[in-house]
């Protein structure tokens, strides 16, 4: 059996997943950023391959994604993230007409057309406030992990508003809050109001059709899919795999490569400036 | 897809005209004949790309300073940043905009330019073409003293309508703005101690009208597949020397050959890049400090930019052939021409969708571009509206960047980078980037 990988190097955290030739997940690694982006990539790809039990020579392609795609230096490819969501969303929910996505640094809505292919897409730009960084000022002024911030934030009765743009602004924003004696739960989902209302107001950029699917490693807080569903009147789509959606996308481009359909176009390679 | 409205001109030899070399040439020039300005006692007047009444100007021998240019120059040459800083020193906002503040900046470094040293100018000339222009000559009025006129051109009344030429309202456009050359023209009288001479006026616009020729040729064998010229960065150069020399025959000269330059390499079936595998329309102004790096962004994907919109507006509109002069009347009809070409620019925003449906018809291009800026609320504010009517109703792809004029603060090469990559991967997959054969050049 042959396999193909998908590197998914994003700002914080780096994402591996490992295919057969049926599109089967085997294999899957996410480790925290370290200093060198081209270390973490590597270890990244090598948890997966102990994961999914199988050595390197298996595995005959791999696309590297995420803003550190060009430091996957073990890639053969390079996709960005963009496609590699979309392209990830699609598999997980057939469906998906619009995904958003929110990552460590960037939050992104992709609509998606009926062929799955990307047809528009927005990002947040030049500014972090929105992303899961927003969370990250959070839990580092509540000093409390960032997996317990949903939970908690979900047994608000009334969340403050909390009005600064500026990632750095919030924390003293919730440090401010907080001295007022106001609970922390309140103040947590007015941090969660922030970031879903930011988010949804991309997505209507490029405008919300059904399916969504919420991909990306702040799809695990309940708090914020609850928000976001209540604030586009739907429901969403989130996979257990959600956080690996760019990585899962990448290995399915290194799919098309290896074991697609002779049709089947491959991307041209813009070289790395 | 198939293009073209030209004839295809026949096969010819490269010919020695370089049109960049010649265009920095020609730019350095300027500047060095603006530095001995004061000291020739030379009238100088400070003017902005549109509504500017250069035509008047020339007619009494002012030398021009274009402070736009000045601006755009500093971020050409990497100085953008320190200029920007020390009007920000001074107490200006991030979000004002960029030209200013590098213009600010020169003022307090005492007309120090990358190019050379400014001089003093004894007229400014702004209209309202940008309400951005009027405040930025109150900052040479206040601080340099400088006498400063101001044109109120008439825009557009009201969306879904629009002046045409010879109808009343423009007939009466006309008259006002007439009414208020004739001011300027007592103005720069009195500043140079010379009559006005009508028939040196009816010269400097026969050489426009030569130079408004040859670009409209220029920009239409754009047409062709492949493009001969990137829009956005050899483009930039052209519009350059049609802002500065604008009614010279440096400027005449310059357009003629490179009309001819342009049309031998079409001629040859020699396109901008190796391969042309997309055709792009640029919207918006251009990041100066970064232009070469965003078209090697595109370019690398076999990207061209065929067309952009700010050859248009930043030329005061002369690519429309309707703007041409009467020299037989030549005040009556810089009057009708200026009216005429405010009300085009200053529509900018009602009728963006339709002017860049017909381009994107005209230039058959792939895709559109939108570059917003935030210190630009002139040509950024209605991009919303127009990347929606052309991604929904056009179903043309479109990618939209945000940085800035020449702020280098403004850019994010990795997150550019990743758009730039994204939306051609987008268009690669839906069938686009075909090799050159997709695109049949009509002959």
């Amino acid at each position: 059996m042959k396999y193909v990988a998908g590197v998914d190097v994003g700002s914080t955290q780096t994402k591996a997943i490992i295919i057969d030739e049926n599109k089967a997940i085997v294999g899957r690694a996410l480790l925290d950023m370290e200093t060198s982006m081209v270390t973490v990539a590597q270890d990244a790809f090598r948890a997966a391959l102990d994961n999914a039990g199988i050595a390197e020579g298996d595995v005959v392609w791999v696309a590297g994604t995420g803003y550190g795609r060009y430091k996957v230096t073990f890639g053969r490819e390079q996709v960005t993230e963009i496609s590699c969501h979309a392209r990830g969303a699609v598999s997980l929910f057939p469906t998906t007409r619009t995904v958003i996505d929110i990552g460590g640094q960037d939050t992104k809505a992709i609509r998606v057309g009926a062929d799955g292919k990307v047809e528009d897409f927005t990002m947040n730009d030049k500014c972090a406030a929105g992303t899961g960084r927003f969370l990250g000022a959070a839990s580092y002024a509540l000093e409390m992990p960032l997996a317990e911030l949903g939970p908690l934030a979900m047994k608000s009765s009334n969340p403050v508003r909390i009005t600064t743009t500026c990632t750095v602004f919030a924390e003293s924003e919730i440090i401010s809050h907080l001295a007022k004696g106001i609970p922390s739960e309140d103040v947590l989902m007015g941090v969660h109001q922030a970031i879903a209302s930011r988010c949804v107001s991309l997505a209507r950029r490029v405008g919300i059709e059904p399916e969504v699917t919420f991909t990306g490693g702040v799809s695990r807080n309940v708090a914020m899919v609850r928000l976001i569903e209540e604030l586009i009147g739907m429901r969403i789509n989130v996979s257990q795999d959600a956080h690996f959606c760019g990585a899962l996308g990448a290995a399915l481009f290194s799919h098309d490569r290896m074991f697609g359909a002779a049709a089947q176009p491959a991307l041209a390679m813009a070289e790395e400036a | 897809m198939s293009t073209a409205t030209l004839q295809h001109p026949a096969p010819a030899a490269a010919d020695d005209f370089d049109p960049r070399a010649e265009g920095q040439r020609l730019i350095k020039e300027w500047y060095a004949q603006l530095e001995t300005a004061n000291a020739r006692n030379a009238a100088v007047a400070n003017v902005f790309v549109m509504g500017n009444a250069v035509e008047i100007l020339r007619a009494f021998d002012f030398e021009l300073v274009f402070p736009e240019i000045n601006s755009l120059q500093t971020g050409v040459r990497k100085a953008s940043e320190e200029y920007i800083r020390l009007s920000e020193d001074y107490g200006m906002s991030p979000d004002v905009c960029s030209y200013v503040k590098a213009d600010v900046g020169l003022i307090l470094k005492e007309n120090e330019h990358p190019a050379g040293l400014i001089p003093k100018a004894s007229l400014a000339v702004a209209s309202n073409m940008c309400g951005t222009f009027i405040k930025w000559a109150e900052i040479w009025e206040r601080w340099l003293k400088t006498p400063t006129f101001v044109l109120d051109l008439p825009g557009q009344r009201a969306a879904g309508w629009q002046v045409r030429p010879g109808d009343a309202q423009h007939a009466a456009d006309a008259r006002w703005v007439e009414a208020q050359f004739k001011e300027l023209i007592a103005r720069c009288e009195r500043i140079t101690g010379r009559r006005f001479d009508m028939d040196k006026l009816a010269e400097v616009e026969a050489r426009v009208n030569k130079m408004v020729d040859h670009w409209n040729n220029v920009m239409a064998l754009n047409r062709q597949c492949p493009a001969p010229f990137n829009a956005m960065l050899d483009g930039l150069t052209f519009i350059g020397i049609m802002n500065v020399h604008r009614g010279t025959e440096e400027g005449v000269e310059f357009m003629r050959r490179l009309e001819a330059h342009l049309k031998a390499k079409v001629g040859r079936g020699e396109g901008r890049v190796a391969e042309e595998r997309f055709r792009l329309l640029f919207s918006g102004t251009p990041c100066y400090v970064s232009m070469r790096r965003l078209v090697e962004l595109f370019e690398t994907w076999g990207g061209v930019f065929a067309y952009s919109d700010y050859l248009t507006f930043a030329a005061g509109g002369m690519d429309a052939t309707e703007l041409r002069y009467d020299t037989s009347r030549p005040l009556e009809s810089l009057a009708e021409v200026t009216a005429l070409a405010a009300q085009r620019g200053l529509s900018n925003q009602f009728f963006a969708h339709e002017r860049l449906a017909q381009q994107i018809k005209d230039y058959a291009v792939d895709g559109v571009v939108f570059h917003g800026i935030k210190s630009c609320r002139f040509v950024s504010s209605g991009m919303a509206d127009t990347r929606e009517f052309i991604n929904r109703r056009l179903e043309v792809p479109t990618l939209y960047i945000e940085s800035d004029l020449i702020d280098p603060r403004y850019w994010s090469d990795a997150q550019i980078k990743n758009r730039v990559d994204a939306f051609f991967e987008a268009l690669h997959q839906r069938g686009g980037g075909a090799p050159l054969a997709r695109k049949t050049v009509v002959a």
